[in-house]
């Protein structure tokens, strides 16, 4: 094994950037993962020593405290700034926020951002790792990752397997990270949701484009059922909540005609009544707890895999 | 050492532990990864032959605990980690690994140990016992000591992952 290059490189920005071998590296090493949070004693002194900023410039629940238990869980010591109530909300910029940060020494720091590319941008601009926990409508890498543990602990192999994304495809950057990552480990996926909500070409990712939920039904091995994103909604994509439910909801009764037993993932939070029903949210099909709990092994294993190199990137901290 | 002669030495572990945590008890075995696993199953098959009872065994993959990672970097395939049923709580653990020369597995295992309990006691029993110990850590049951110089190396090999049972000398090309 190299003495320095890290299996992944310096930074997680995304999964189109990755090779298949590096995403199966990635779910092979969260499966050590997930025994850690089943023991008394959830930690391992792995990342001792190293500090982890998560700089959060948009809410989020789920992914930060996912993100920070994992840290926790590898005893590296973290802290979190959000845009409200730090010097992001007087103007400063993200390379100055950063600097500033590093100019205290620390060893890696996880980004959610409102604009696509904010985390690319970041990690060419400092030496630390950088890890995109969500960029704008572009990629939220370790959510497709975990999506995909997910669809791997229950099908085994992904080659062949059919998976749709159902709904607003177009502000979705989970869809994005899941059509790169599905796509590069072989498995065929499917898209399906109102043409409003579905980005123009997006065939050329590789993927089927469905009109109609039920044919995506009849199709599909597993449906990943995307939030409508109601704070991006201001434009008319859809004529009405009530009507998309009616259209594009996925309910009991559409799943009762499928053909065999669909997987059921949702990335959170949900609209219940909006885009999944109750009963499917919460029935026997849904997996979306153990993608909560999958989280948690995929961002240790990023975490661990980025940690252990040396990564020093030439001139970084005197380029713009 | 051959085949008959590393099942030799095992059988003689077997005893020396019963003899030593007095009889199955509280006893159980863990096998540090990879073929501590395979020795820990040995040296259990040869105490249930002479107990007639089976003792409980877990595996322990010491990767999360190790201090060099930031020097060599992640290694992307971890073991497993399994604990034994019922855990290590007020147990005597025997911890079994194939080679013992700095110690400092033999300190990332027992680190790990602590965090999954409290054990009521921790015996440390390897098959080789190479020498130059960089920590003050001390085998209570050895296999067989073969002190050897500092560029040479010593595997044992075991038949899951080697194809054979034997203890072998400056093979310079394996791992």
């Amino acid at each position: 094994m190299s003495l320095t290059a890290t299996p992944l490189g310096k930074d997680l920005t995304g999964l189109e950037p990755l090779s298949a071998d590096q995403i199966r590296v990635i779910l092979d090493t969260a499966e050590p993962f997930k025994e850690i949070t089943a023991r008394r004693v959830k930690k391992v002194p792995m990342l001792r020593g190293k500090t982890i900023v998560n700089l959060f410039f948009e809410a989020s629940t789920r992914t930060r405290i996912s993100f920070e238990f994992a840290e926790k869980r590898l005893s590296a010591d973290t802290v979190n700034i959000g845009a409200v109530g730090s010097s992001v909300s007087k103007g400063e910029t993200l390379v100055d926020t950063a600097r500033n940060l590093e100019a205290m020494s620390i060893d890696m720091v996880v980004i959610r951002h409102w604009s696509a590319g904010a985390a690319a941008f970041l990690a060419a601009r400092i030496p630390s790792n950088v890890i995109n926990a969500g960029d704008g409508a572009h990629e939220h890498p370790t959510q497709g990752l975990l999506d995909i543990l997910t669809l791997r602990d229950h099908f085994g192999a992904l080659e062949g397997l059919r998976v749709c994304i159902v709904g607003d495809v177009l502000h979705s950057r989970v869809a994005r990270s899941n059509i790169y990552g599905l796509v590069k480990l072989g498995a065929e996926v499917g898209v399906c949701g109102p043409r409003t909500l579905l980005p123009a070409a997006i065939e050329e990712l590789g993927v089927t484009v469905f009109g109609h939920v039920e044919e995506a039904i009849e199709w599909a091995d597993a449906l990943n059922v995307l939030r409508l994103q109601l704070e991006r909604m201001q434009d008319g994509f859809v004529p009405s909540l009530r009507e998309y439910n009616r259209v594009f909801g996925i309910t009991r009764q559409r799943l009762e005609r499928a053909p065999g037993r669909l997987l059921i993932l949702h990335p959170g939070p949900m609209n219940r009544g909006v885009e999944i029903d109750s009963d499917v949210a919460d029935g026997p099909h849904s997996v979306i707890l153990q993608q909560v709990t999958n989280g948690v092994a995929i961002r240790m294993s990023v975490l661990y895999l980025l940690a252990g190199g040396a990564p020093h990137l030439a001139g970084a901290a005197s380029s713009p | 050492m051959d085949g008959a002669d590393v099942r030799r030495a095992i059988g003689r572990m077997a005893h020396e532990v019963l003899e030593k945590l007095g009889g199955t008890g509280r006893l159980v075995l863990i096998g540090v990864q990879r073929r501590g696993v395979d020795l820990a199953d040995m040296i259990g098959e040869a105490i249930s032959a002479a107990e007639g009872k089976q003792v409980p065994t877990g595996t322990l993959d010491i990767t999360f605990y190790r201090d060099d990672l930031m020097a060599l970097g992640p290694r992307p395939l971890v073991g497993e980690t399994k604990l034994p049923p019922g855990g290590v709580d007020d147990r005597a653990v025997v911890l079994v690994d194939d080679v013992l020369y700095t110690g400092r597995t033999a300190r990332a295992a027992l680190n790990e140990l602590m965090d999954w309990g409290r054990p009521a006691r921790i015996v440390l029993c390897v098959l080789v016992d190479r020498g130059d110990r960089e920590l003050p850590i001390q085998p209570d049951i050895v296999g067989r000591e073969f002190p050897v110089l500092a560029n040479q190396r010593i595997d044992v090999l075991v038949p899951r992952l080697d194809g054979e049972l034997a203890v072998v000398l400056g093979r310079l090309d394996r791992r």
